[in-house]
C-alpha cells in the first residue's frame, strides 16, 4: 500500500511511514456522546488474545507429567513471570500475578503480531499504552493507600536524607512518581512506533534503489530481528517494571 | 473519525488522533478483560496444576527412593548381623568340638595306663609266682639231694628236719630264703 502510494508520488522516494498505523474503521458504531467503533486494532487486540488462549489451551489440553514441548513452553512463560512477580514483590506480589501475566502475555502477542507484514501492531498506539500503564498506575497508588493508609505518603519522604534536603527531595519524588506512567507508557509504545517506521523507510529505499534495493533488504533483515528481540524485551520491561511499581505500593522501600 | 481511508493527515502520527482513542481504549480493555478471564478461570489453574502434580510426583519419587533407601540399609544391617551370628555360632562348634576331643583323649590316656599298671601288677605278681615256684622246687631239689647225699655218707645221722633246717640255713646264705 504505502509502496504504491511513494510510487505515485515524486521520484517514488516520498514513502508515509506513519500509514501503518492508521486506524481503519471496520464496523463503525457510533454512540453519539463517544465513537466505539470496531477497528483494525480492536480486531488485532482480539487476535491475539484469541491465538494467546488458543496457544495456551492446546499447549496444557494434553498435559502430562513429562511436558510436551508446547506444555514446556506454556510452563516456562508462566514460571518465569511468576518468577519475576516474586522477585520483585515477594510472596504478597503473587495474588496480583494473573493479572501481571495477563498483561504480559496481552504485549508480548500484541507485539509479536505486528511483526506480521500487512498487520496492524496494537501496542504501538499511545492510546492503548498509556491505558495499560494508567491501569497500572491507578491499581497499583490504590494497593498503596489501601494497605498503608496516609503512611503511603512517606514513599515520598525520603527519610534518610538531610532533614534541609527533604522538602526539595520529596518534590522530586513526587514528580517522578507521576512520570512513571508517562515514561512506562512511551517507552513501550515509541519502541514498537519506532522500529517499524524504520522498517517502512527501509522498505521505501528498497523500491527507490531498484537493483541496489539488496543492500536495504540486508538491513531489513537485521532490523526485522532487531524488532523481534525488542517486542519481547519491550513486554518484559513493561511487566518488569509494574512489579517494580507494585512493591513500591506493597512493601514500600 | 476513526475512519481515516483519505490520507487527509498524511505526514501525522495517528497515534496523536484523540479522536480514536475512546474506541483504542474501549476494545483493549475488553480485549484485556477476555484474557484475564479465561486465564484466571481456565488456564492459570490448569498450568498450576500440572506443576503441582510434577511437583508432587518429583517429591514421591524422592520419598520412595529415601525409603528404599532405608530397607536396603536395614537388609543390609541384617545380613551383617546373620554373618555375625554365624560366625559366633562356628568359633563355639569348634571351641566345643575341641573341648569334646581333649575330654575324650584324656579318658583314653587314663584307660590306657590303668591298663598299663594294672597287666604290670599282673606280670610282677605272676613272676613273683614263678619265683617262689622255682625257690620251692629248688629248695625240694637241695633237700632231696641232700637227704640222699646224708643216707649215702652217714646212714641214719640225720633225720629229714635237721636236713629241712640246714637246707634252709645254706638257702638263706645264698639269698634265696623264703
Amino acid at each position: 500500500m504505502t509502496l504504491a502510494k511513494a510510487e505515485s508520488a515524486e521520484g517514488g522516494f516520498n514513502i508515509d511511514p506513519m500509514h501503518q498505523f492508521e486506524i481503519k474503521n471496520w464496523v463503525p458504531i457510533d454512540l453519539g456522546f463517544v465513537d466505539l467503533s470496531f477497528t483494525n486494532s480492536a480486531f488485532f487486540a482480539f487476535l491475539a488474545v484469541g491465538l494467546t488462549c488458543l496457544f495456551l489451551w492446546t499447549a496444557m489440553s494434553g498435559s502430562s507429567l513429562v511436558p510436551s514441548r508446547m506444555q514446556s513452553m506454556a510452563e516456562g512463560l508462566y514460571e518465569f513471570v511468576r518468577n519475576m512477580v516474586r522477585d520483585a514483590c515477594g510472596d504478597a506480589g503473587l495474588k496480583y500475578f494473573p493479572y501481571i501475566f495477563t498483561v504480559f502475555l496481552f504485549i508480548l502477542a500484541c507485539n509479536l503480531l505486528g511483526m506480521i507484514p500487512y498487520s496492524f501492531t496494537v501496542t504501538s498506539h499511545f492510546a492503548v499504552t498509556v491505558f495499560l500503564a494508567l491501569s497500572v498506575f491507578i491499581t497499583v497508588t490504590v494497593i498503596g493507600f489501601m494497605k498503608h493508609g496516609t503512611h503511603f505518603f512517606a514513599l515520598f519522604w525520603p527519610m534518610d536524607a538531610p532533614a534541609a534536603m527533604r522538602p526539595v527531595l520529596a518534590i522530586i519524588e513526587v514528580i517522578s512518581y507521576f512520570v512513571r506512567p508517562v515514561s512506562h507508557s512511551i517507552r513501550l509504545g515509541a519502541n514498537m512506533m519506532a522500529g517499524h517506521a524504520v522498517l517502512k523507510v527501509f522498505g521505501g529505499f528498497v523500491a527507490a534503489l531498484g537493483v541496489f534495493g539488496i543492500i536495504p533488504i540486508a538491513a531489513i533483515v537485521g532490523v526485522t530481528a532487531l524488532e523481534l528481540l525488542v517486542a519481547v524485551i519491550q513486554a518484559y520491561v513493561f511487566t518488569i517494571l509494574t512489579c517494580v511499581y507494585l512493591n513500591d505500593a506493597l512493601n514500600m522501600h | 473519525m476513526a475512519s481515516s481511508e483519505t490520507s487527509d493527515h498524511s505526514g501525522g502520527m495517528p497515534q496523536l488522533e484523540f479522536d480514536t482513542w475512546a474506541a483504542q481504549i474501549f476494545w483493549t480493555a475488553l480485549a484485556l478483560f477476555l484474557l484475564y478471564k479465561v486465564l484466571s478461570n481456565k488456564i492459570l489453574p490448569k498450568i498450576a496444576g500440572a506443576l503441582e502434580d510434577r511437583h508432587n510426583a518429583i517429591a514421591d519419587d524422592l520419598d520412595q527412593a529415601s525409603e528404599l533407601k532405608r530397607k536396603a540399609e536395614d537388609a543390609e544391617n541384617a545380613y551383617n548381623q546373620a554373618l555375625a551370628d554365624a560366625k559366633a555360632n562356628a568359633n563355639a562348634i569348634v571351641e566345643a568340638t575341641k573341648a569334646d576331643i581333649a575330654e575324650k583323649a584324656a579318658a583314653e590316656n587314663a584307660n590306657a595306663e590303668a591298663e598299663i599298671a594294672a597287666r604290670t601288677v599282673e606280670g610282677e605278681q605272676r613272676i613273683g609266682e614263678i619265683k617262689a615256684a622255682a625257690a620251692d622246687s629248688a629248695r625240694t631239689v637241695a633237700s632231696d639231694a641232700a637227704s640222699a647225699i646224708v643216707a649215702k655218707l652217714a646212714p641214719g645221722s640225720a633225720d629229714n628236719s635237721t636236713i629241712a633246717s640246714a637246707v634252709e640255713r645254706a638257702l638263706a646264705q645264698t639269698g634265696m630264703a623264703r
